[in-house]
């Protein structure tokens, strides 16, 4: 028997089908269904790049601005192969992964602790929420010059920035994921003899983990925008310096090839945090399977 | 120390307890309550959905305290959590990112017990409640009965000498409920601890009971109290064709039934 809920309807089978020959059919009919999907999937990606390869080819659309895939991937190749114009590839992309990932780090443990804090505390989460608002209102990208013009070109302002977009993200998840942990749960660990430390440790912390996740996904996301409008203002490396270089010399296919690298990055940072989930969240139940 | 010693168990004296709803408006839920549970004894304690029962209980563990009147246990006035309670909650207080041994060793842990030690007693204890075969199972992973025996089990690890139960069982479909009856007298005959099991249904009372409180419709003060002089040990499943209980479960319910009326009759209002 499998875990999944499988709808078997009447008449599918004759009778006297064993279980044996209805798992396998069962089993088929998934597979068959997963094939479809990724078909489509991949149908959907060349059908969009195809239609655009000839739209440019065919002047329906000016390729000066909307450059086209081939050209995208002509420059990639370049990149990977002899570098930029600014040096090699990797550097840039390894200065704005390290921008990230520091901004990334270090807003999601200020996040977390600031925002569990606050939670655990009503008096002092009354106290500061008005500056949060306050703080939270201002667009993150106009902090970009300001950041530049105190942290100068390198490393600090990105990583402030990156901070900053990071931060109230993982903050509000992290304080509403403490206030809304279970209160019998609270009660419970209590009477059992938690002190307020155990309490907030083994018992908050936990409960708030899957808010604080949901957060995470999105977050990195955010840390990559942060480096990269930072580069984009004023920088010496990175992809967000690529971008501002191609949009000056009109070069489109420039442009959008920092777009696709920035997407494969923040694709595959998010199926690592996925993975990292998947194996901290084991308590959780799973989802059923529809096979169908 | 004499004195101490014969104290009962918990007292509630003329305790009033008032909240303020979410709009400043003072509500009562309970007015001049007085109950006393001898060490040892089990009280029930029934009354109308929503009445202030749970209440009572909230005021014994010390997480609430009341407006009025005094709350002593064991001879000596409530002073935040006493580390002598357990509660058994009607909801799933489980931690589900524990595993159930994990969940059963909490207490002794969060009171400072050695690792060793507490998985030598929490594997002791699922034992005792029958779940030695799923001490890493996670919580979602057992039915609702067998959450309920973890959560059993992490009460009494504690070696309560006072058993808080707030509807505990009402989850649970009846045959199960009735096995975790079973369950629930034999711990109790071996622990010998003070129960005091708030529940709607009154048949769980009679049968599990020394002493059925009624509680009126909100604000919950006492109505009567009745000593039930049912022989022990009871068998859950057969007492209740027994004449005696049939008898106690009559009394009891006209009694209980103008609460239950009243109450209804202000929520339909």
């Amino acid at each position: 028997m499998t875990d999944a809920a499988i709808d078997i309807r009447a008449g599918a089978f004759k009778p006297g089908t064993s279980d044996a020959e209805i798992e396998a059919a069962a089993a088929k009919a998934s597979q068959r269904r997963r094939r479809t999907v990724i078909f489509w999937r991949v149908a959907i990606l060349v059908a969009f790049l195809g239609l655009w390869e000839i739209a440019a080819r065919l002047a329906w659309i000016d390729p000066f601005f909307y450059a086209m895939p081939s050209a995208i991937a002509q420059r990639l190749y370049e990149w990977t192969t002899e570098g930029t114009s600014e040096g090699p590839l990797w550097y840039h992309l390894y200065v704005t992964m390290e921008e990230s990932v520091i901004g990334f780090v270090t807003g999601s443990v200020a996040g977390i602790i600031i925002g569990v804090a606050l939670g655990r505390n009503r008096m002092a989460a009354d106290i500061f929420s008005i500056y949060i608002k306050v703080i939270n209102s201002i667009p993150r990208v106009v902090l970009a010059p300001i950041f530049i013009m105190i942290l100068g070109l390198g490393l600090a302002s990105k990583v402030a920035l990156a901070f900053v977009m990071v931060f109230f993200v993982v903050f509000h998840n992290a304080f509403q994921g403490v206030r809304e942990a279970d209160r019998a749960m609270i009660a419970n660990a209590r009477i059992l003899g938690a002190s307020n430390w155990q309490l907030t440790r083994s018992v908050i912390v936990p409960s708030a983990m899957s808010w604080i996740f949901a957060s995470l996904h999105v977050s990195f996301g955010f840390a990559i925008i942060g480096a990269i409008v930072g580069e984009f203002v004023g920088s010496r490396y990175g992809i967000g310096l690529l971008i501002n270089i191609a949009k000056g010399s009109f070069d489109a296919a420039g442009m959008y090839a920092a777009i696709v690298i920035v997407m494969v990055v923040a694709l595959g940072a998010e199926y690592l945090m996925t993975m990292v989930e998947d194996r901290l969240a084991k308590w959780r139940p799973q989802p059923l399977h529809e096979t169908q | 120390m004499a004195i101490e010693k014969n104290a009962p168990a918990i007292e509630l004296i003329n305790v009033s307890r008032r909240f303020l709803s979410p709009t400043g408006k003072s509500l009562t839920a309970l007015r001049d309550f007085t109950m006393t549970v001898q060490r040892g004894e089990f009280v029930a304690v029934v009354g109308p959905t929503g009445c202030g029962k749970s209440t009572t209980l909230n005021l014994v563990t010390g997480l609430a305290s009341p407006s009025a009147g005094e709350v002593r246990v064991m001879g000596a006035p409530v002073k935040g959590i006493d580390p002598r309670i357990g509660f058994v909650f009607q909801s799933d207080a489980l931690f589900p990112w524990r595993t159930v041994i994990d969940n059963v060793m909490a207490g002794p842990l969060f009171r400072g017990k050695a690792k060793s030690e507490a998985m030598a007693a929490a594997r002791d204890w699922l034992a005792r409640v029958g779940l030695s075969r799923f001490e890493q199972h996670y919580p979602h992973q057992l039915s609702g009965g067998m959450r309920k025996r973890v959560a059993l089990a992490q009460t009494f690890i504690n070696g309560p000498e006072i058993l808080l139960m707030d509807e505990p069982f009402s989850a649970l479909d009846v045959q199960t409920r009735v096995l975790m009856h079973e369950e629930l007298l034999r711990l109790w005959s071996e622990a010998k601890a003070s129960v005091v099991f708030v529940t709607h249904d009154l048949e769980e009372a009679i049968a599990l009971a020394d002493k059925v409180y009624v509680l009126t419709a909100g604000p919950a003060t006492v109505k009567s109290v009745y000593t039930i002089d049912l022989p022990r040990p009871r068998v859950v499943a057969d007492i209740r064709y027994e004449q005696s209980f049939i008898d106690y479960s009559r009394t009891i319910w006209a009694d209980l039934k103008e609460e239950v009326e009243t109450s209804y009759a202000r929520a339909a209002a």
